[in-house]
């Protein structure tokens, strides 16, 4: 218990070797724990895929993974460290976040996808919240690029989305509109469901350019992140004009 | 090692309770009144000494400007939260409370704060432990409502902490509750827990997996529940008897906690009975009385009981689930006694709810469990692992006052996110941080949590400081936030400025008030006991002086006797225990002689023939020295 936290640490700031029983650590093992002892280790600067030791491939069985974060919460939750010293619980606290941080982004199909994107130096939210406060400051409404393909059917549910506020305003109810609007909603909803299936095609790509190894192929690897990319911000414009509709509806 | 005990607490808004594992059961540890349930009701007596329980009950009817309940209500709130509150709470704010400052809540001529009257009915539970016990409780895990924001954790920590408990963990009420559940089930499934209890209403939906309860999602309402039944039928009957009697009581406090009292009556029997008689003695000798049906009573409640199925079905829609895919639904709280609200649940997941564990106590019990999970586990919670969530969003305010949520509701903690932040003009030293709660869109319309103010940031041009910002909330449901700039590695520092909560530096002072008081107590002890002492040598030396041996002592003696006598006679009147030992100590000096002398009368006598018993050994100076028995530290 009374073992000094000391350990060996190599450039990336990982340990080599458990802090408390000295126990090494395999190559490219996942040290949250040590398999040894069982206890805590100082967190270290992993991405989420590499924390369950993942490759970083986008198409995950997610009932293996939820296994895996069960078993890992088995070691790591600070309950089980609530009698260990100080400096213990605190690397539980960082690694179980860390665990929960993971799980939470690489269960969820979009939030892996964006995840994966970040990695690849894509910063998808930071790019709207540029434009989100571009927009603020010159104090126009955040224009949102209408993707092409979707102009013509989008000018006509606004159009429609506009006489549907003016009538709740006027305390009017036209059932005939508000059908109109909900069927158009239903249309999108299919729309950003045929995005998913969309998208999951474009895993399966990029999984087979991660097979064939790290730096094969540049080209298509930033081919199919850019088709990623731009699946996902079709996918977000229709989320939001889903969200303003379901806005007036309920209003 | 010493066995240290972990106790349970449910500090709940009308009732607490504290419970521990007794091997692998958990059990309430009934008060010293032989009740598991102690009314969150705080006084104070005429010498000022706090009245906690049943005892403190009184009080809001005879003297209630002198006591205080449903003080859950008030914790973790600012003044501007709380102004319906006050409409149907007896809550007498403190009038120099200071724009910003923490509230503070007038009890008789003291003024103090919600953490500190939570603090006492937590310092009743652990004296309810310790006798139990016979030793020391220091460590507990507390109950809060899963609905609690991280102001109301931190002031329920905070008044752990002024009761001089190590609160280890907090753990969500229904979360305790499926933990008490679980213990004897251990099975697989969707659970959905239902908890309505005296001011706050929670629902959870929890997934059981081999002995891990993970929270899939959590909604709720802080201000709802039993109490706000109660405030209707208040209002209704005082409504009533100003229409019939013409006369306003609302401003009568004894008249309305005695309405209160018997509305509460009324509600209870309501839930066995088809109606009810009200009948209550007014001031002026005048009665009111009323008769409710159940039929009307459920009509009458309805809209209140209502408040509760948007949340239930937020839950539903946040876990992804229908409600034919829950497996069981778990009531608790006393509110859910009411038949209404079990068709009501029963209405909302399509299925009979469980009512095997006592709604008012399960809480507690799953405290209890907790806590021994965190003691290391017994064979009965070996494997039970509690995933918790986060009930509300976590943002950051950004330009426009808008929301920037950073961590969403029902993400499983602890849990983290991380901010890069970066300056805006030439040099600039700080970054000022506004951190929220809540899920609407707008800063305004969210709960403020603290302004973090990053400080020392090295001087750079506009935009080239890149600091990185981590919030953490812990399995408490707190937030913690640390900052570094990244490009000179550089700590830096954060200044927090809780918007609704107290400093560490005034719940320190709050620690030492509150050991001051028990110093106090125990001087007042000192002094007692040594006044009884001083008693009964006085005592002893009367009937020393009835007694032969008196005669053999020389007059000087004599004299010194009783110039000491009156000495001890004199500040056994003053409060100074020392100076009472003191004294007593010198006659007892004094009268050795005199003692051994009666002593050896005594052994006179025995050897005339008489037995010891007949020379009246048993009291007076006939015994073996009276002082002799005492012993001074």
């Amino acid at each position: 218990m009374t073992n000094s936290p000391t350990a060996t640490i190599h450039e990336k700031g990982a340990a080599l070797s458990c802090w408390s029983c000295a126990a090494p650590f395999g190559e490219g093992q996942s040290a949250s724990f040590c398999a040894a002892c069982g206890k805590v280790q100082p967190a270290a600067q992993v991405d989420y895929f590499a924390f369950f030791g993942l490759p970083r491939k986008l198409n995950l069985d997610v009932k293996p993974l939820e296994k895996n974060f069960y078993e890992l919460s088995r070691k790591l939750h600070p309950d089980l460290s609530a009698r260990a010293s100080a400096q213990e619980q605190e690397w539980s606290l960082q690694q179980s976040s860390l665990l929960n941080d993971a799980y939470r982004t690489l269960k969820d199909p979009i939030k892996r996808t964006q995840y994966l994107l970040h990695l690849e130096g894509v910063e998808l939210e930071e790019q709207s919240k540029s434009a989100t406060e571009q927009a603020r400051a010159s104090g126009e409404m955040k224009k949102q690029i209408v993707p092409p393909d979707l102009l013509e059917e989008v000018f006509e549910l606004n159009m429609q989305l506009e006489e549907l506020r003016m009538q709740k305003k006027m305390g009017e109810d036209d059932p005939a509109l508000i059908e109109e609007v909900g069927n158009q909603k239903l249309a999108f909803e299919t729309k950003n469901e045929a995005l998913l299936e969309e998208l999951q095609g474009q895993w399966k790509a990029w999984d087979k350019l991660i097979d064939e190894g790290a730096e094969a192929n540049p080209s298509e690897r930033s081919q199919a992140i850019t088709k990623m990319v731009d699946v996902l911000n079709r996918r977000n414009y229709i989320r939001n004009l889903l969200r303003d509709v379901t806005a007036v509806m309920e209003s | 090692m010493a066995t240290d005990y972990i106790v349970g607490i449910d500090l709940g808004t009308t009732n607490s309770l504290v419970a521990f594992m007794q091997g692998e059961t958990p059990v309430v540890i009934p008060g010293e009144d032989g009740l598991n349930l102690v009314p969150s009701v705080v006084a104070l007596d005429a010498a000022n000494h706090p009245i906690i329980g049943n005892s403190a009950r009184n009080f809001l009817i005879e003297t209630p400007e002198r006591a205080v309940y449903s003080i859950k209500r008030l914790m973790g709130r600012g003044i501007e939260d709380i102004q319906e509150e006050l409409k149907f709470f007896p809550f007498r704010i403190a009038e120099d409370l200071q724009p910003g400052e923490v509230l503070r809540i007038k009890l008789g001529d003291k003024t103090s704060t919600p953490p500190e009257i939570s603090a006492l009915i937590l310092r009743q539970l652990k004296r309810n432990a310790e006798r139990y016990f016979g030793a020391a409780v220091t460590k507990a895990v507390i109950t809060v409502p899963a609905y609690f924001n991280d102001a109301q954790r931190q002031a329920t920590k905070d008044a752990g902490r002024i009761a001089g408990l190590e609160v280890l963990r907090l753990v969500n009420e229904p979360t305790a509750a499926s933990l008490a559940y679980g213990l004897d089930k251990k099975q697989n499934g969707i659970v959905a827990v239902y908890d309505l209890g005296g001011g706050t209403f929670d629902v959870s939906i929890l997934k059981l997996h081999d002995g891990i309860f993970e929270v899939i999602a959590t909604n709720g309402d802080t201000h709802l529940g039993g109490d706000d039944i109660d405030n209707l039928l208040i209002t209704i009957a005082l409504d009533d008897i100003r229409g019939d009697l013409g006369v306003d009581l609302r401003k009568n406090a004894e008249a309305v906690q005695a309405i209160r009292q018997a509305v509460i009556d009324a509600k209870i029997a309501l839930s066995s009975q088809n109606s009810v008689k009200l009948d209550i003695e007014l001031p002026g000798g005048k009665r009111y009385q009323r008769e409710i049906t159940r039929e009307q009573y459920e009509q009458l409640i309805q809209p209140i009981l209502d408040r509760t199925v948007g949340p239930c079905k937020q839950a539903l829609k946040d876990a992804g689930l229908k409600p034919e895919q829950i497996d069981e639904v778990v009531l608790v709280g006393g509110s859910t006694r009411i038949p209404k609200v079990r068709a009501l649940v029963k209405e909302l997941f399509q299925r009979e709810p469980h009512t095997g564990l006592n709604p008012d106590e399960v809480v507690a019990l799953g405290a209890a469990v907790q806590a021994n999970i965190l003691g290391g586990g017994s064979e009965a919670t070996q494997n039970m692992l509690l995933l918790d969530v986060t009930p509300l969003s976590l943002g950051i305010e950004v330009a426009g006052g808008v929301t920037d949520k950073i961590i969403l509701r029902n993400s499983t903690i602890p849990a983290s996110a991380t901010q890069f932040y970066t300056t805006q003009i030439d040099g600039q030293a700080n970054v000022a941080i506004h951190v929220l709660q809540g899920e609407r869109e707008l800063a305004k319309d969210c709960r403020s949590l603290a302004r973090f103010d990053l400080k020392g940031i090295p001087p750079m041009a506009a935009g080239i400081p890149r600091v990185e910002v981590k919030f953490l909330i812990d399995a408490n449901g707190i937030l913690s936030v640390s900052a570094r700039e990244q490009r000179s590695g550089k700590e830096a520092e954060i200044q927090v400025q809780p918007s609704y909560g107290l400093t560490d530096e005034q719940v320190e002072s709050m620690i030492l008030d509150s050991f001051d008081n028990a110093e106090e107590d125990f001087r007042r002890r000192q002094v007692i006991e040594a006044r009884n002492e001083a008693e009964t040598i006085i005592a002893a030396l009367e009937k020393g002086r009835m007694s032969p041996a008196w005669g053999v002592l020389t007059s000087e003696e004599k004299k010194q006797i009783a110039k000491m006598e009156k000495s001890l006679n004199a500040v056994k009147a003053e409060d100074d225990y020392q100076a009472i030992r003191k004294a007593i100590d010198a006659l007892n000096q004094g009268t050795t002689r005199l003692a051994e002398l009666m002593m050896d009368t005594a052994v006179s006598s025995a050897l005339k023939g008489k037995n010891m018993n007949e020379t009246d050994l048993g009291e007076g100076p006939t015994a073996p020295h009276p002082v002799a028995k005492a012993e001074f530290e």
